[in-house]
């Protein structure tokens, strides 16, 4: 589904991703590991299209297409989502629009009809109940006043409305207290399936131990310096990130 | 018809014009006018040089040439009102300054409301009128005002009696049929004691240039309440001076909600004075584009204890628009416990587009809660992007931006009809806006 060779991407002349390899295919579960610093964001930002960043070098494919070529609302409307670390507030403009708009952009894009008013309710309405929110956040403006654990679990809603392709969710669990943790996550497992994949960017392995992953990867110095299994998660947790600085790198 | 010039020769037009005015028999009136006339001959209209007019150069207006004699109206005017109908309101139509009783309906009124032209009321009330007219706006003296004060040819009276409650709006339609005219109106809202009204003012008019002039002073006594809406959806060549000036008694509720979405150059005025545990709040919406020009000046006087204001004022500017936003507050040294608070936020959608916000606290009290804040900036890049992020493309996403911080102001408007009929406008506004409101 996901085909990341060799890239490598700059914020202002300096290289912040530099030779990312990376295969993702449908039904997989990849967590992006890493320490402050090392490109994580980045990467999924990069993924998601967001201005600013510079790609030097190295290819992005995405079910065959070129995915560097693409605007934003392209890749979202092509099954790229990205569930973001800080969610944007939004004065003025209501969750449920919001939720509508997208979901018709997408639906419009793969050339199927806009879904009606009470489709559309009833649909929201069973997705809301299954993450554990209040139905008045769809009247409310996106993300305004929310705390921290109900902005992400707007983002899972967003997500499971949208039924992407690929998502990628870039430190999901920070800010979140662990019944929020624990939402969201079954949230993210309801969503699981052989025809999606996720990218989970994360730093800490707490999420891990709700959502297990099939590859782990090390992300350093813009660079994937280890991959593994589910163990490798542990493993940091144990060790930390400090061998990375010790040039204890081995594959 | 009688050609007046708009400055110098100004005091000219207005002494030529002055037989065909309303209430000649009134020696008290007369002397009211005269005074007005000798003001503006000698001051003419306000400048730049004014701390309250720094931002607002009429120079351009000063050369204009102005009919202060109306012609009959034509039937633009009648498509004008037609498109004006609100459902659910009572109205009663100015065309040209004059109240055109055909055009308004005013039946179902309830028992002892008053609402006429100001000619009709200097015959018919002359006590009422001597007794409040120029009375809201005593210290606040500029040429507008001093020409309106020497030349209104007609205007609205309201009087609601105390314990009356007005369940739907007034809407008070200003139009203007015919180029180069200078209209010129002054109307007074008497509200006594308990007693409740919605006044809506819309103003508009053919697609030409001419200057529209309208004051409006405000009485509350205690307890009284006002909500005023203001339409300001004049032509795109029209220059518009409207100013509403309130004085409120103990205990009184004033709330404005304004809209300046027309004219090429704008001033709007609301100044009010409140006593004990009087509240007002002031809200307001501008949207520019071309080269309009929107100046918004608003005074609130604290003048005894415990009494509150809010104010909140929101400008969206495009291209070489220029917004104005000068929000003065006064707490005067008695007036301790006051509760006050003001903001001023603009959107610069163009490089060319400028907002100038200038709030101003006089603070003689020392036991009051004041704050203030202003804002001038451009669209939230990272707004734009989350929206693209969900499939919105670029320009569809920085329209419900943009939509979405002028539409606070419309959803403060709570008479169904009026919000359609101002969220149609603001909508009109942005025309690649292809969206539905937002927030219900």
């Amino acid at each position: 589904m996901l085909s990341i060779k060799n890239l490598t991407v700059n914020i202002n002349e300096k290289v912040i991703l530099n030779g990312i390899n990376l295969e993702v295919n449908a039904g997989e579960i990849h967590a992006i590991m890493g320490p402050n610093g090392s490109g994580k964001s980045t990467l999924s930002h990069v993924l998601s299209g967001k201005p600013g960043y510079q790609i030097t070098g190295g290819t992005i494919q995405y079910k065959g297409k070129n995915l560097v070529d693409m605007a934003p609302e392209i890749r979202a409307r092509e099954g790229v989502f990205l569930a973001f670390q800080y969610p944007v507030e939004i004065p003025g403009v209501s969750n449920v629009y919001l939720l509508k708009a997208a979901l018709n952009a997408v639906r419009k894009h793969q050339g199927l009809d806009e879904v009606d008013a009470m489709d559309f309710l009833s649909l929201v309405k069973a997705k809301i109940k299954t993450l554990d929110m209040d139905e008045k956040f769809l009247y409310r403006a996106v993300n305004e006043g929310f705390s921290g654990g109900e902005k992400k679990r707007n983002e899972i809603l967003q997500m499971a409305i949208l039924e992407p392709a690929l998502c990628i969710l870039d430190e999901t669990d920070s800010g979140l207290d662990i019944d929020a943790l624990k939402v969201v996550a079954e949230g993210i497992n309801a969503l699981r399936s052989s025809e999606r994949a996720f990218i989970m960017v994360t730093h800490y392995q707490r999420l891990l131990d709700y959502i297990k992953p099939d590859y782990v990867h090390v992300l350093a110095h813009g660079q994937i310096v280890k991959s593994g299994g589910a163990d490798l998660a542990l493993a940091l947790e144990k060790e930390g990130y400090g061998w990375l600085e010790q040039g204890q790198v081995s594959a | 018809m009688v050609r007046a010039r708009a400055g110098i020769s100004m005091s000219t037009g207005l002494s030529l014009d002055a037989a065909s005015l309303p209430g000649q028999s009134l020696p008290w009136l007369q002397d009211f006018r005269a005074d007005a006339r000798v003001q503006y001959v000698a001051e003419g209209l306000p400048t730049v040089r004014s701390e309250e007019w720094r931002y607002t150069s009429l120079a351009s207006l000063q050369k204009k040439t102005f009919t202060a004699v109306a012609p009959a109206a034509s039937n633009q005017v009648a498509d004008y009102h037609s498109q004006q109908l609100l459902a659910d309101t009572w109205r009663i139509v100015l065309v040209n300054g004059q109240v055109d009783q055909r055009l308004s309906m005013l039946e179902g009124l309830p028992e002892g409301v008053r609402v006429m032209s100001m000619a009709a009321a200097l015959v018919e009330h002359e006590a009422l009128i001597h007794r409040y007219l120029g009375h809201a706006m005593a210290a606040i003296k500029h040429g507008f005002i001093a020409l309106n004060s020497a030349g209104f040819s007609d205007g609205v009276v309201v009087h609601v009696p105390a314990g009356t409650v007005l369940d739907k709006p007034i809407h008070c339609v200003h139009s203007v049929s015919h180029a180069e005219l200078m209209v010129n109106t002054r109307s007074l809202l008497i509200i006594e004691e308990n007693a409740s009204l919605q006044w809506l003012e819309s103003y508009g008019g053919i697609d030409a240039e001419y200057l529209s002039v309208a004051i409006t002073e405000v009485f509350l006594a205690e307890n009284a309440k006002l909500i005023a809406y203001k339409q300001q959806t004049e032509s795109s060549h029209a220059y518009h001076f409207a100013g509403m000036y309130c004085k409120q008694a103990p205990y009184s509720c004033f709330t404005q909600h304004h809209f300046a979405l027309g004219g090429v150059l704008a001033r709007s005025e609301t100044h009010t004075e409140l006593a004990t545990a009087a509240e007002c709040e002031l809200n307001g919406l501008y949207l520019g584009a071309g080269r309009q020009h929107l100046d918004h000046h608003t005074q609130i006087t604290h003048a005894q204890p415990h009494s509150i204001s809010r104010e909140y004022y929101k400008g969206v500017l495009n291209e070489r628009s220029r917004g104005v936003f000068q929000g003065r507050i006064i707490v005067e040294q008695q007036a301790q416990k006051t509760s006050s608070m003001m903001a001023n936020r603009n959107l610069l959608l163009s490089e060319h587009a400028e907002a100038d916000s200038k709030p101003q606290l006089e603070i003689y009290a020392d036991d009051v809660k004041c704050s203030h804040g202003v804002t001038v900036g451009q669209l939230d890049e990272k707004s734009v992007f989350y929206l693209q992020s969900r499939g919105l493309d670029e320009a569809s996403a920085r329209n419900i931006l943009i939509f979405a911080f002028a539409n606070e102001m419309v959803e403060k408007i709570s008479h169904r009809p009026l919000h359609a009929a101002l969220l149609t406008a603001v909508l009109t506004r942005f025309p690649k806006l292809a969206i539905q409101p937002v927030v219900g």
